[in-house]
């Protein structure tokens, strides 16, 4: 069980990461409103793609959970679950209790 | 900071690994001092302390997943990744029933998909990637009789040539190689007077051989092939 402060955690860690690999400064403030996709977004869509993978792999080294963040109901869901930093993150947290579910 | 590319053992998966071009591919490249790790459908009987062997089916997301994650946890890494695995069914399309279609389609493009995909995600961590989807010549020749399998094979050539430049700024190469007939279990049902046929309209009138492919696979993986990407070989000139 990952705790939701946790997941947003991960979620903001994973996006200084993917600055830090352009070598761009990340902004200065990054909360659960962040924009991640769509205008005013923080990150151009590659960007979000390497977000994507960063959250899956932290998930799965601080938690041991391997999970698919762009699964058919993220993909085919009205608003994206990849929308700011908090709606990610409880993207995260329900993929995540879906795989125990599973 | 992430690291690039060591001179650490390097770290290969191969897809329909149990037998075949994937076996002798595996036994290739253990010789080369590569870890090895395969997969299939079945047990492989290929013991070596640097191979390991995956039951899973490459159409199986989860499945898939799990390989690359378990892959991941012990070695770190992935270097290389050769696509191999597939199925073919060689009727006539006139008696070509849906099921067999849909899982061709699956496995062959599906599966190699969600390969490239998972493995990918690994590959980006260390901006360093060779990718080697397996086609076959059988596309371009548009051979009678295998009208599904070469569909499936076409569409493996133009994923790779988009994944190569999806991919690219990570520095990961994809590729496609595709073999004229190898005497292995695929073809074995197919009858000598076609396997002849096809062979004598080819530039090197001969079957191809499982070093072909490994001599392909070298060529693409050498870390000096690093804008060598999107292209697809076909043996036997064939284009």
């Amino acid at each position: 069980m990952i705790e939701r402060s946790s997941a947003v955690s991960i979620v903001v860690a994973s996006i200084q990461e993917v600055f830090a690999q352009t070598g761009d400064s990340a902004p200065a403030t990054l909360n659960e409103d962040t924009v991640l996709v769509g205008k005013d977004a923080v990150l151009d869509s590659l960007g979000v793609v390497s977000l994507i993978v960063e959250v899956e792999h932290r998930v799965e080294a601080e938690h041991g959970a391997s999970v698919t963040l762009a699964n058919d109901k993220a993909m085919s869901a009205r608003n994206s679950p990849f929308r700011t930093v908090g709606v990610l993150a409880d993207h995260v947290l329900a993929t995540v209790a879906e795989l125990g579910a599973a | 900071m992430r690291e690039n590319v060591t001179s650490e053992r390097p770290v290969m998966l191969i897809t329909g690994s149990r037998k075949g071009i994937g076996r002798y591919l595996c036994e290739y490249y253990l010789s080369k001092g590569y870890w090895v790790e395969g997969c299939s459908r079945g047990d492989s009987d290929l013991k070596d302390p640097a191979y390991t062997h995956h039951e899973v089916d490459v159409a199986d997301e989860r499945a898939v997943r799990l390989m690359v994650a378990d892959m991941t946890k012990r070695h770190g890494r992935i270097d290389v990744v050769l696509n191999n695995a597939a199925i073919a069914s060689m009727n006539h399309i006139l008696l070509t029933p849906a099921k067999t279609a849909d899982r061709m389609l699956s496995v062959n493009v599906t599966g190699t998909m969600l390969v490239c995909r998972d493995a990918a995600k690994v590959m980006i961590r260390r901006k360093y990637g060779r990718i080697v989807n397996f086609t076959t010549i059988v596309a371009p020749i548009a051979l009678a009789g295998e009208a599904m399998y070469a569909a499936s094979k076409a569409a493996v050539v133009t994923f790779t040539r988009i994944l190569a430049f999806e991919l690219g700024q990570w520095g990961i190469t994809c590729n496609s190689f595709g073999a004229t007939p190898i005497m292995t279990d695929m073809i074995r049902g197919v009858p000598q007077d076609k396997i002849d046929a096809v062979v004598n309209n080819l530039a090197i009138k001969r079957l191809g051989t499982n070093f072909d492919c490994a001599n392909v696979c070298d060529f693409f993986i050498s870390p000096g092939s690093d804008n060598i990407t999107g292209q697809v070989i076909y043996l036997g000139g064939v284009s």
